[in-house]
């Protein structure tokens, strides 16, 4: 099977199943089983908003938290100030996606693993700026508290899942997709096959950016009180990461995947040892990156072509 | 005045222990071009192995580094066997991208499991002679970050005395000058990346000792410490470790005059934007060649 079909095959599968969970709520009345779908639901747009520029134009951003929080900050303001809640979010990712283009061009002019410590070190002035600016906490007016219906977040956190999702699969397959993916193999040779470098990183910058800073709006819609520096938090980086790189870094299903097992695993473990999710998924991560490139994805994939012989790689 | 002159010489008492943390990033990355964003948890490391050869043994903080840098040599022999010598045998750009990969999820892990051993509170070394202070004219000085500044260039001299003279010191420095011409010369490159990963480590080990008597020791101290020895790194360049020390004593300055400018709260920002600045100002001045 091609890679495209594969890839297509997987897109209505995920679409389906998330089409599915629309009718959950009418099946199961129970919070707790809500927010924690609406807990993956979150971390699928995440990891996916990660997944575009570093899975397929290969750039490892880790100040994505700053992408975030800047969603979450402004789609905030403007819907407790009144906006229509898709409103301030597209306003909030449309922020986000500004502020990327901004740094963007001279961010890029550090390769590899210097784009990636320029961007940590990014996020991070951004964190503590935004921690010192406004340190008091961000809670909903009463009135919104009072008419605060959880369905809602539920189905927008679906409705992003799902456009992220859609995003990464057309991407995936378009030709501003290919020109990443040849960025991501070697960016000396794309260029010298006429692929603009710089515009293409930019443009994944810039999607990626905007899925992240969307997914920051619903947080922030999400949330009935919170700091506003917990959004610029780095675990939002690390996370989107690891949900990434553990399933399959570069692929459409493998963040979904990642984010599904992350989500379970975390919450799984939550209840008796807060955060020792990260010991595991740390050292899975190592040895992903040492044992295995491809991500979980690929571990199954290798089963599975096993007897049909040696595969590509 | 005398306070902003008390605020400066703070913040060259701690840009100390910034040279001496960048040191052993500086020394793997010049090496082996392996860059290891766990540079700080393993000074978090360094910080509770003192706190804890202090509370259990009853040693006195500064002997504990007697303790310490072996532990952490050893630890860096580990963590090299086990992880960091996988990386050194792909082509350069591949080794720093997945070193920063792998760095990253040893970081994660070992905050975990500090958490999980050690809980998430501060902690620091209580010592008799803690509250003991030099008054210079209006300025006083803390003895204990006096002592730790002293010993932090104490360590860092003694790491260049080793790199110029010991014959393996050469071979270290050979390798980084170009690895491929030092194998030719019959050098054991994999041995010369063993040493350097270990000696870095020490020197983190080293570092995490002063930073839990002068200061302070969390699990989540981590990352900030990983910044502040890549800053250094940035600012001082490679190649130089009295070069090293002198830019975390900037650093250190820096801060305190931003924090006396603009408020205490942003005095992380100062370096942070410096770190950025010359970064995109330089690309590959810094670290290539």
């Amino acid at each position: 099977m091609s890679d495209a079909r594969h890839e297509r095959a997987w897109a209505i599968g995920i679409l389906a199943a998330l089409a599915a969970l629309a009718l959950l709520p009418l099946a199961v009345r129970r919070d707790d089983v809500l927010n924690f779908v609406f807990l993956v639901l979150l971390s699928i747009t995440l990891a996916q908003s990660w997944n575009v520029v570093a899975g397929y134009a290969g750039q490892v951003n880790l100040g994505h938290a700053a992408f975030f929080g800047l969603g979450a900050l402004l789609a905030r303001r403007l819907w407790i100030g009144g906006a229509p809640i898709v409103a301030a979010m597209a306003a909030g990712a449309a922020l986000a996606a500004a502020f990327a283009l901004v740094i963007g061009a001279p961010a890029f002019r550090l390769r590899g693993a210097y784009f990636a410590i320029g961007t940590l070190a990014l996020g991070e002035i951004l964190r503590t700026t935004v921690g010192n600016v406004l340190p008091e906490i961000s809670t909903l007016p009463a009135a919104t508290i009072a008419g605060y219906r959880l369905t809602d977040r539920y189905y927008m956190a679906l409705a992003l899942a799902a456009l992220s999702v859609l995003a990464v699969a057309t991407l995936a397959g378009s030709r501003a997709g290919l020109g990443m993916q040849a960025i991501r193999e070697d960016e000396a040779a794309a260029e010298a096959s006429g692929v603009g470098a710089l515009r293409l990183k930019l443009t994944a910058l810039a999607l990626s950016t905007a899925l992240a800073g969307l997914a920051g709006g619903l947080f922030g819609y999400y949330h009935i009180s919170y700091y506003p520096a917990h959004a610029f938090n780095p675990t939002w980086t690390f996370d989107a990461l690891l949900m990434t790189y553990i399933g399959g870094v570069g692929t459409l299903h493998g963040p979904v995947l990642g984010a599904v097992l992350y989500v379970v695993l975390k919450e799984y473990l939550a209840v008796r040892w807060v955060d020792f999710h990260l010991l595991i998924f740390g050292a899975l991560f190592v040895a992903i990156v040492l044992l295995l490139p491809g991500g979980l994805v690929q571990a199954v994939e290798r089963v599975r072509r096993r007897p049909a012989g040696p595969s590509g790689r | 005045m005398s306070i902003l002159a008390q605020q400066l010489l703070l913040g060259l008492l701690i840009g100390g222990l910034y040279g001496l943390a960048a040191a052993g990033l500086s020394l793997v990355f010049g090496v082996m071009k392996v860059l290891d964003v766990a540079h700080g948890e393993l000074i978090m490391l360094g910080g509770y192995g003192a706190f804890f050869a202090v509370g259990l043994l009853g040693l006195d903080p500064f002997a504990s580094l007697a303790l310490v840098i072996p532990g952490a040599l050893l630890l860096g022999v580990v963590l090299y066997l086990g992880l960091f010598g996988f990386v050194v045998r792909a082509d350069e750009e591949t080794r720093v991208k997945n070193s920063l990969l792998i760095g990253f999820g040893l970081a994660l892990a070992l905050h975990a499991l500090a958490v999980r051993l050690w809980t998430a509170d501060e902690r620091s070394i209580v010592t008799p002679y803690g509250g003991a202070v030099l008054t210079l004219g209006e300025l006083t000085i803390p003895l204990v970050r006096l002592l730790s500044l002293l010993l932090a260039l104490l360590l860092i001299g003694g790491l260049h005395l080793l790199l110029a003279r010991w014959r393996w010191g050469k071979a270290i420095r050979a390798t980084a000058e170009d690895w491929q011409a030092a194998l030719l010369t019959g050098i054991d490159v994999r041995r010369a990346y063993l040493l350097a990963f270990a000696l870095g480590t020490a020197l983190a080990g080293a570092a995490g000792t002063l930073v839990s008597v002068g200061y302070s020791v969390s699990p989540s101290i981590g990352l900030e410490w990983t910044l502040k020895a890549l800053i250094v790194v940035v600012l001082a360049g490679l190649g130089s470790m009295l070069g090293t020390f002198v830019g975390g004593l900037v650093l250190g300055v820096a801060e305190a005059a931003s924090a006396a400018a603009f408020g205490g709260p942003y005095r992380e920002v100062v370096g942070l934007v410096i770190f950025v600045v010359v970064l995109v100002a330089r690309p590959r001045g810094l670290f290539g060649k």
